[in-house]
């Protein structure tokens, strides 16, 4: 297949088109306003719809009233809001449909900046707002895993009927590289007529609903939401970069993993055996595959680096259940860190705990 | 032996929680009747709202779908963009759509979206247990404004029928009142209309019921028609805002 030159924002929103979604409900917020920008010339040529709604707010609740109506829907926006996308992305956890959002997330908190963040991990892998739910949380590294992950995601969305997030920052929204749409498959939509509003000839009439008043009722929901989760993590993708001989290796995800590439390409030259576990999955988190290696006496440490002040670093933790020392190093508020600032932090963390070289 | 008055094939056969007095049912029945009449039933999605009447979707036998506070008429919006063949209606009360759900009724009725939205304007939060609602009259007193409405402290109450004909975008926009069986017949017919205009893909339409809710206002039904009459008819008049011929 041929590739295609292309800016991460918009080839998001021609991946959607490509996986069969033709209706997008938005609110502009930088840096991912090229979505709607490029969907809002191209869903008219394919027949789709394309509304530019009030806020945030209302474009969750128009995304949560497609999802109901059982078509293909995806929204996307930046850090703020997807705050204020929570309300709707609750009720659609909680009524059990399937939708796709993108969060192309910047520094925050408040209105923070503009440019690319991973602050927004806990949102996306713990929930993000009220009630106990989960998304299926997915984070590419390039535009073309971007491409790939959202084709993928309407599939897993309706696989469990429940919210899938893909997680992106500035950088790989505002970059442009080549990407290839003829990779994912894309696949046919499940049959929606048991449960989405279509209308009820023929049938019993069907209802979208989050409200339980029996508390019993809802106790059974939540476990059985629970059970959903736990399935999830059939899907649990991740990346093992140089960690066959390694006595470190570094967990990282997004676009820190690509620095996280060149500062251990650099330093194997340099004979540290640095390794890299690459999330794609951040929830579920690959906390299994984690903790093998976290065990193996070959391992003498961890390293996180990510942009923010420790969120996955806390998974991370978990996974390895403090076995071994576990070092971090970010670079928060927009700023992506530098291989060199990369290549110390990883030299220092190896050295510290007796790595050979 | 021939029927002439049974249940609406669109309701179920489902006793209402409504308090003794509540206009609810009244506006719920005159909603299944139009849409058993206009042979909508099979193709109808009714939007529930938060409120009082948010186990509306108990008592239709259509799809349902509910939504968040106030947001019905987004909800609204992204059944019948993606579904536009289906008849989708939001039933909404005076919290949800005149204070929390301002901005989407307001954003819904300016895009044209071809929905119809049924207002139960009652000047009072019902489910909560009787707060200030931003339809409250003057001087009337609720749970959080126990002294009477001051509209020094918190202005004057909306008037959304009128609000939302100020816009210019085609719509049918009426309040009608559901204190007598003269106005309850009226209120059928705007329902009527309203209906009609989305099935004939004209326009968005706005219906406002003038309705009571003598638990909270805390006085008889029959005193709560009396009221409503008194107080609200003067400050909220009825007829026909707009319509889109007018364009």
């Amino acid at each position: 297949m041929s590739k295609i030159l292309m800016k991460g924002a918009e080839a998001v929103g021609e991946a959607a088109i490509r996986a069969g979604c033709i209706s997008y409900f938005c609110y502009p917020i930088t840096p991912q306003s090229e979505v709607a920008e490029y969907l809002s010339k191209r869903l008219p040529e394919v027949g789709g719809t394309f509304v530019q709604a009030e806020s945030e707010v209302a474009a969750s609740q128009m995304v949560y009233g497609a999802a109901g109506a059982g078509v293909r829907i995806m929204t996307t926006s930046s850090s703020p809001g997807i705050s204020l996308m929570t309300e709707g992305i609750s009720y659609i956890a909680g009524a059990e449909l399937p939708a796709v959002f993108v969060n192309i997330v910047r520094g925050g908190p408040g209105l923070g900046g503009i440019l690319p963040s991973q602050a927004d991990y806990f949102q996306a892998t713990k929930g993000g707002g009220h009630g106990d739910y989960r998304f299926l949380a997915i984070a590419p590294a390039s535009v073309q895993e971007m491409v790939e992950w959202v084709m993928r995601a309407f599939p897993l969305a309706e696989k469990y009927r429940n919210p899938v997030m893909v997680v992106g920052d500035g950088l790989l929204a505002q970059m442009m590289e080549p990407v290839d749409f003829g990779c994912v498959e894309p696949t046919p939509q499940i049959d929606v007529e048991s449960w989405a509003t279509t209308g009820c000839k023929d049938r019993p009439a069907n209802l979208i609903n989050s409200l339980f008043l029996d508390p019993l009722k809802l106790e059974e929901f939540n476990w059985k939401l629970k059970a959903k989760y736990e399935a999830m993590e059939a899907e649990i993708a991740y990346e093992e970069y140089k960690m066959d001989d390694c006595e470190m290796f570094v967990v990282a995800y997004g676009t820190t993993s690509r620095v996280v590439r060149t500062a251990i390409n650099a330093l194997r030259e340099e004979g540290y055996k640095i390794g890299m576990f690459r999330p794609i999955t951040i929830f579920p988190f690959p906390q299994k595959a984690m903790r093998a290696y976290g065990e193996n006496p070959r391992v003498k440490s961890v390293a996180v680096v990510e942009m923010s002040n420790g969120q996955m670093l806390e998974d991370v933790k978990w996974a390895v259940l403090e076995k071994k020392p576990v070092e971090f190093f970010a670079r928060n508020g927009g700023i992506v860190p530098n291989p060199h600032e990369t290549m110390e932090f990883l030299r220092k963390s190896y050295e510290k705990h007796g790595g050979t070289k | 032996m021939k029927t002439i008055f049974s249940r609406p094939r669109a309701m179920t056969e489902t006793i209402t929680h409504y308090c003794p007095g509540c206009t609810h049912g009244t506006a719920h029945r005159l909603v299944a009747e139009v849409i058993d009449e206009l042979g909508l039933r099979e193709s109808t999605v009714g939007v529930a709202p938060v409120g009082c009447s948010v186990l509306l979707y108990n008592y239709m036998d259509t799809d349902m779908h509910q939504a968040a506070h106030g947001r019905a008429p987004a909800v609204a919006t992204g059944i019948k963009r993606t579904r536009p063949n289906l008849t989708v209606y939001t039933y909404q009360g005076d919290g949800d759509l005149a204070s929390i759900g301002m901005a989407e009724i307001i954003h819904a009725a300016n895009r044209g979206e071809k929905i119809t939205v049924v207002f139960i304007n009652n000047a009072i939060y019902g489910m909560t247990g009787g707060q200030m609602a931003p339809t409250t009259m003057p001087g009337q007193r609720t749970t959080t404004s126990p002294a009477g409405r001051d509209v020094d402290n918190v202005g004057y109450p909306i008037r959304v029928a009128e609000l939302l004909s100020t816009l210019r975008t085609p719509s049918y926009v009426v309040r009608g009142s559901l204190h007598t069986p003269h106005n309850i017949i009226e209120a059928k017919k705007a329902i009527r209309q309203a209906f009609q205009y989305q099935v004939d893909g004209t326009c968005f339409s706005f219906v406002e019921l003038l309705s009571i809710c003598p638990t909270n206002w805390g006085i008889t039904p029959v005193k709560s028609n009396e009221w409503l009459e008194k107080n609200m008819l003067p400050y909220y008049p009825l007829g026909v805002y707009k319509t889109p011929e007018e364009n």
